[in-house]
């Protein structure tokens, strides 16, 4: 699979659309934790998701970086492109 | 962002959920009578929620070592084994161990948080990969930063999920760590521990089992899953507790890879911490011969389960997948849970209240720990409290479904 860094936002959206508490703007630079309103564990879990989706596993590490959605897919073409 | 800032909002979730001040978290056990009861808030209670499950805390066996050690070794032993020296006890209990779980080697550390610390985060390095269930126990998330390798987790019980893992992984697996745990503590369920150990069979790794809340409780001479399932030779380490079913404090690692010996002078927890006292080391060998010599616990300790389980599920509450000591009730908002849980103290039941995101799936519940030393009375007395406050649950405001 091509590792298209728009591609892969526009999938992500689609994980994150049904947690999106109402009212709530997603964007690439949304903050995942204090705008969306996920916690810690919301954020493993859709990881989980994310995860089956692209057959990939994303090491929990890389949470730390981690604030958005354009972070999450900037590593998930990382790690299709390392393969 | 000032220092404290970052508790605003533990202040704010304090304020709003308990705002009369007297927080679930917070409960004040004035005195003990029995390992079933005890006095809170001034009334007497009965406790389901000691993980107390063997009820070994008053065996007078247990007790009486415990004396004799205080009297003959003193209160503390004021220091690591490493720097001070190992007392007998703590070679001894080691040894018992080692015969129980048939391992040549045996490490006890100071708590069952170490213990995970002592293992996960000394013997996976930078290089390294650990895969670990999603449920897992924080003391073993913690373990895994410790440790500085890669972590992966994978979905709760998910064998299929942690097989397309391996893998990805592929000749990687010979420095991976599967980790899972023997009974998970928040609702109460087994891992699928036979095909994980198939799984690792295929694909390779070193396989570590939580037995923290099935040591005493599940197999046939209470090994635990390990036992239970028939895969102990499949399983790299065992990790352990005497805080549950022995009724002390502590923790061990059990293991027949000969170089997990190495980790008593590699491993931090287990080097720059004091050892345990004797009399816990005392009475944690007297209740470990109890739980070997006593089958008869274990049997009542699930009569007493299926017990609990089946009455609560009759009533129409939503539990965890299985019957096991771990009766976890699914409640709705937190509020709800909170207001739940006062309801059983007013009705003089003690049990565990467990919020997200300790509990997982974003659950709110009330975790019932069921105990050897319960009478059938008692468990019919935890009954009828939630047969009282099952009123207080309307159907819109429970959740769907549970995972199973």
């Amino acid at each position: 699979m091509m590792a298209d860094y728009q591609q892969i936002l526009d999938r992500l959206y689609t994980h994150l659309r049904p947690m999106a508490p109402q009212g709530t703007r997603l964007g690439e630079d949304t903050d995942l934790i204090s705008e969306f309103g996920l916690d810690s564990v919301n954020v493993m879990d859709l990881l989980l998701e994310v995860e089956e989706d692209f057959d990939i596993s994303v090491p929990l590490n890389l949470l730390a970086d981690i604030r958005t959605p354009k972070d999450l897919a900037r590593a998930i073409v990382r790690l299709l492109e390392a393969g | 962002m000032a220092l404290f800032d970052k508790f605003n909002k533990l202040a704010n979730d304090r304020a709003e959920l308990f705002p009369t001040g007297l927080s679930p978290f917070e409960t004040r056990i004035e005195e003990v009578y029995s390992p079933t009861e005890a006095r809170i808030g001034g009334r007497r209670v009965l406790l389901a929620g000691t993980n107390n499950y063997l009820g070994l805390t008053f065996a007078p066996e247990c007790i009486e070592a415990a004396h004799k050690a205080v009297e003959r070794e003193g209160t503390g032993t004021t220091g690591s084994r490493m720097a001070n020296g190992s007392y007998g006890g703590h070679y001894a209990l080691e040894a018992e161990l080692g015969d129980f779980y048939r391992c040549n080697s045996v490490i006890v550390f100071s708590t069952g948080y170490l213990a995970s610390l002592g293992l996960i985060g000394t013997l996976a390095g930078a290089q390294d990969i650990i895969l670990l269930d999603a449920d897992c126990h924080a003391s073993i998330y913690d373990a895994c930063r410790l440790s500085g390798a890669q972590i992966i987790r994978f979905r709760h019980n998910d064998v299929a999920d942690l097989e397309r893992r391996l893998q990805r992984l592929r000749e990687r697996t010979e420095n991976t760590l599967i980790v899972v745990e023997g009974l998970y503590s928040m609702l109460g369920d087994r891992a699928p521990l036979a095909e994980i150990a198939a799984v690792k069979r295929r694909h390779g790794g070193y396989l570590v089992v939580d037995e923290a809340h099935s040591l005493g409780v599940l197999g046939e001479h209470g090994r635990g899953l390990s036992e239970e399932a028939g895969v102990a030779a499949e399983v790299d380490f065992v990790l352990g507790t005497f805080s549950k079913s022995l009724g002390a404090v502590g923790g061990f690692l059990a293991s027949n890879h000969p170089e997990s010996e190495f980790l008593r002078y590699a491993s931090r927890p287990y080097i720059f911490t004091a050892s345990p006292s004797p009399s816990v080391v005392a009475s944690t060998r007297a209740a470990l011969q109890l739980l070997r010599n006593r089958p008869q616990l274990r049997e009542r300790l699930w009569a007493n389960a299926t017990q609990l389980y089946h009455q609560l599920r009759a009533l129409g509450y939503q539990l965890g997948p299985e019957p096991s000591p771990v009766v976890a009730t699914l409640l709705g908002s937190r509020q709800q849970a909170v207001a739940f849980w006062q309801g059983l103290l007013e009705r003089n039941i003690y049990v565990n209240l467990v919020l997200p995101p300790a509990a997982p799936g974003g659950y709110t519940l009330v975790r019932c720990s069921v105990s050897a030393a319960h009478t059938p009375a008692q468990i019919d007395t935890i009954c009828e409290a939630f047969a009282d406050l099952r009123a207080m649950l309307k159907r819109s405001d429970t959740p769907d479904s549970h995972r199973g």
